[in-house]
């Protein structure tokens, strides 16, 4: 709707030393990163690491106390309204109006965004059927699934065609086929040049949707770089041969030395190699095998994931991270009184 | 010390164009909460049955027994009529509290606030949308006050100032429990906060029994307080003078409601700006 012109060059968010406290907590600890105008961003971490504060902060809801942070060149603090007019915000939860229909949400959201009367209907059409909530328009939204709550979310987000989206958790506590779908959804978005920052706790997702990928951790950023980057960087790539009889494993053990770490689980050989190379050592493998005429039960290559470089990176597993209490910790225990309150309270 | 100055000066820049906005961004809000109340045949029922059986049940059970402790003359259904039109708007009033704290638990008010609409918009269009539900509240309450034997012993233009009075206190509770909305995580705790605020304003009045029939030490405060105030002038301007009743209650009530939205919304605006 408005358009604002960025200065040549500029990353389209631009985050400096952001720091944010809460009480004697330092939920985020001076985080900084950019992302190119078009580029997804993958903001990557635990429950409790600090990226919904750092969401809160870019999105003009929550004021850093320290640090600066830029929207196509509009500072989030000394501007605030120029950016809500050109963000699209998706949060961890679907913030729709339950009592609204679908195509009422919209309209709703496209009123209060000032954009011309004649053309929120027309927009919230487009919105509805690009989501497939174009049957379930005029029903509540109280009757709506999870999968269709979210959409109906996301396509809130984007009444006003904001350049820059930021989702927050978009997908938690969807199912696989509901994630499927979303996932969709934002790489069309991306396709169409939109610029994505997307905060996440799955580490396929990142995988999957973003170009470039922030890890945080206690509020601090502990690793940046593409997917692949970091899993050349941080994560191993092995190989994992069995064999029927000790003697065997035992022998080829030997041979294999040459080609890697070798480490060795009774039948079951782990051979670590650069992970630039996977294939090459594969080959290499094969053929010390065959030359020795040694018969593998079982041969696999495996590629390292983000969950290696997670745990690698912070010495526990993205998924069983500490959920209590830095920063965006709150998350979890406001979901679950909503679920508990239910309908309205009298 | 310049760049704080700029960013300030940019902060005023930016906020201004926002002001154009704040009528149509509160019509829409209006509008949405208006649709909820439509939606939510609970809240309905809240805002309309309650009401009708506080007045059946005050006119047929309560009024004998209380009937003896009121001046001469005066009826009880007079006298309790602007009790239970002043009770019922108080509690109804928390619905505002209560709704903003459901939005803000859902996640609503953090939409609202990532979009580029006025920032009193959301806090204007919930207690105008209350404003609206109060108006009919206070009607379908009139009509059944008239049912079971209420009168009017003034005019009608008392009448009409009356109801005034009524719907302008409505307001400004609205105002006042938006910041305990606004103050809690969820409604049930926005409603456990309110009571004993609701209790200490509603029932140490003289909504139900003459203020006289009180200990000494409470009367002060149940002569006083806002609610007490607003139903003594909704009673001056229906029963007339008489015996307890004056006409200086009138600018009493006014001076309380205007002080309460002065001195309530701003807190409240303040408190939605940052609200988590």
């Amino acid at each position: 709707m408005v358009s604002e012109t960025v200065t040549p060059g500029e990353p389209a968010i631009v985050a400096d030393g952001l720091v944010k406290c809460f009480g004697d907590v330092e939920a985020v600890r001076g985080v900084s990163f950019e992302v190119p105008e078009g580029r997804v961003l993958g903001l990557l971490g635990p429950n409790g690491a600090g990226k919904t504060t750092v969401v809160r902060m870019l999105t003009t809801l929550a004021r850093p106390d320290r640090g600066t942070a830029r929207v196509l060149g509009l500072d989030v603090v000394a501007q605030p309204q120029r950016v809500r007019n050109i963000i699209g915000l998706a949060g961890q939860y679907a913030a729709i109006d339950e009592n609204l229909t679908g195509r009422e949400n919209l309209r709703l959201v496209g009123k209060l965004s000032h954009l011309a009367p004649r053309d929120i209907g027309a927009r919230a059409d487009v919105l509805l059927e690009r989501f497939a909530l174009a049957d379930a328009a005029n029903r509540v939204a109280r009757t709506y699934s999870g999968g269709m709550r979210r959409r109906l979310d996301l396509a809130a987000a984007l009444v006003h065609e904001p350049p820059v989206l930021f989702l927050d958790e978009p997908t938690t506590g969807l199912d696989p086929q509901g994630r499927n779908e979303l996932w969709h959804v934002i790489e069309d978005l991306v396709d169409g040049g939109t610029t994505v920052l997307l905060t996440t706790q799955y580490l396929e997702e990142a995988d999957t949707l973003a170009d470039n990928i922030v890890v945080i951790d206690h509020g601090s950023v502990i690793a940046e770089g593409s997917a692949a980057d970091l899993k050349a960087r941080l994560g191993a790539t092995t190989i994992e041969i069995g064999f029927r009889d000790d003697t065997a494993a035992t022998t080829a053990a030997g041979l294999l030395a040459s080609i890697g770490g070798v480490d060795r689980d009774g039948k079951l050989l782990h051979l670590s190699v650069p992970g630039d190379d996977g294939a090459g050592s594969m080959l290499q493998t094969v053929r010390a095998l065959d030359d020795a005429r040694l018969e593998p039960a079982s041969l696999v290559l495996r590629e390292p994931t983000l969950d290696d470089v997670f745990l690698s990176l912070t010495g526990h597993a993205a998924a069983d991270g500490d959920g209590n209490g830095d920063g965006d910790g709150t998350a979890k225990p406001r979901r679950s009184r909503r679920q508990r309150s239910g309908g309205r309270a009298r | 010390m310049s760049a704080v100055d700029t960013s300030h000066a940019a902060t005023r820049r930016d906020a201004r164009p926002e002001r154009r906005f704040v009528v149509g961004d509160s019509l829409a809000i209006v509008w949405r909460n208006l649709l909820n109340i439509r939606r939510n045949p609970e809240l309905l029922v809240f805002a309309t049955v309650q009401p009708v059986i506080f007045v059946v049940m005050f006119r047929y059970v309560f009024g004998g027994a209380i009937q003896g402790s009121l001046p001469a003359g005066q009826t009880y259904i007079d006298y309790l009529m602007p009790g239970v039109f002043v009770q019922t708007i108080v509690f109804g009033s928390l619905t505002t509290g209560v709704g903003l704290a459901e939005d803000l638990n859902k996640g609503l008010i953090d939409r609202f606030r990532s979009l580029p609409m006025a920032r009193s918009a959301v806090l204007v269009g919930r207690t105008g949308a209350d404003l609206v539900r109060n108006f009919f509240v206070v009607v379908l309450m009139c009509v059944v006050g008239f049912i079971v034997g209420w009168t009017i012993n003034t005019d009608a233009a008392r009448f009409v100032a009356a109801f005034l009075i009524i719907l302008a206190f409505a307001y400004s509770m609205s105002w006042a429990f938006a910041i305990v909305g606004l103050s809690v995580r969820d409604a049930e705790t926005a409603q456990a906060v309110s009571f004993p605020f609701l209790a200490l304003l509603v029932f140490a009045s003289s909504a139900f029994v003459p203020v006289a029939t009180m200990p000494s030490w409470l009367q002060g405060w149940a002569k006083n307080q806002p609610v007490s105030v607003v139903i003594n002038a909704v009673r001056y301007l229906t029963i007339g003078s008489g015996p307890g009743l004056s006409a200086s209650s009138v600018p009493k009530a006014i001076a309380w409601i205007v002080g309460i939205v002065a001195v309530c919304a701003p807190i409240a605006v303040a408190r939605y700006r940052k609200a988590t």
